[in-house]
């Protein structure tokens, strides 16, 4: 019985290659999905990675959003199964309405790349319940358009459901709302996040260490944990 | 041919720090008195034919979907003629 989570590449993705190895190596078996594909041949959960798909043309993750694939991605969110956007693949999952709010240009009008300090706020989703609650870990960041944004309604009510999933500490990056670096949906199997967990998964890179690591494991725990395996 | 112009504007909430950035250098370059500049998109969809009401619907639902996000930005549509 082997997890297999699909990973997604869209023209201009650059993080699939590295999302696949950090799968790969927390013991999950990754697939390689096509944009263009309409199906998701079976997969356990998707990986929607980072980059800059379509050239972030129109808005980032505005054109992605329409490729054929996320209409299953969409349907199988829907059903339950994990989904976890990084980075632009957290643009495409706002983008998709399958996470509310939008990601508009940093505060700074910096593109930032840094080692980033988060606290894990909610570490029972299906991508952080292998961290403890309030947990800081340390996860590289990237990005020019990474700054959440959300009306007033929306902002409490994710507060009060508990679903701002990541929150950044030691300094706001991009001027998020409410410091918010992830956030997930109702139900908690759908996640998205700015910083990139799949880049802090081995020694050998060194800083930022492997503190990223959890993200995959806890994917695996509640595929294998929950039998959502197909 | 029927040209139809859409303009995409971030909302008024939402901050617009390519804005900032270009009322600043509009300061640098000697301009006095700039309140606030705001950056937008236009779009110009040039169609064939007369836009019958049921394509000019499809252009408007397709402008809240694909060259608008309702989340952060507010658009306007509006049909210019031409020859």
């Amino acid at each position: 019985m082997n997890a297999s989570v699909g990973v997604i590449t869209f023209p201009g993705s650059l993080d699939d290659l590295d999302s696949r190895r950090a799968l790969d190596a927390a013991g999950l078996s990754a697939q390689p999905v096509w944009h263009a594909s309409d199906s998701l041949d079976g997969v356990d959960a998707v990986l929607v990675p980072g980059g800059f798909s379509y050239g972030d043309y129109l808005r980032c993750g505005a054109i992605a959003r329409f490729a054929p694939i996320m209409s299953e991605v969409i349907a199988a969110a829907g059903q339950g199964m994990p989904v976890l956007g990084i980075c632009n693949g957290f643009q495409i999952l706002c983008e998709s309405h399958l996470l509310p709010g939008a990601l508009t240009r940093n505060e700074s009008l910096h593109y930032v790349c840094r080692d980033q300090w988060l606290r894990v706020d909610n570490s029972r989703t299906a991508w952080t319940n292998s961290y403890d609650e309030s947990q800081e870990i340390l996860i590289p960041i990237k990005h020019g358009e990474g700054r959440y944004v959300a009306d007033d309604a929306t902002l409490d009510q994710l507060e009060t459901d508990g679903r701002v999933v990541v929150r950044y500490i030691g300094g706001n990056p991009n001027g998020s709302f409410r410091d918010i670096a992830g956030i997930c949906n109702e139900s908690g199997n759908v996640v998205g996040l700015m910083p990139h967990p799949e880049h802090a998964i081995d020694p050998l890179t060194g800083a930022p260490g492997t503190d990223g690591r959890g993200f995959f494991e806890s994917v695996l725990n509640s595929l294998v944990g929950s039998g959502g395996l197909r | 041919m029927t040209r139809v112009v859409v303009d995409v504007m971030l909302k008024p909430e939402i901050l617009d720090p390519e804005g900032r950035a270009i009322q600043a250098a509009l300061a640098r370059l000697g301009l006095e008195g700039v309140a606030d500049v705001r950056q937008g998109k236009r779009f110009e969809i040039t169609l064939d034919g007369p836009v019958e009401a049921e394509r000019a619907a499809a252009v408007d639902r397709l402008a809240a979907e694909l060259l608008a996000n309702p989340v952060i930005e507010d658009y306007t549509l509006r049909l210019e003629n031409e020859q």
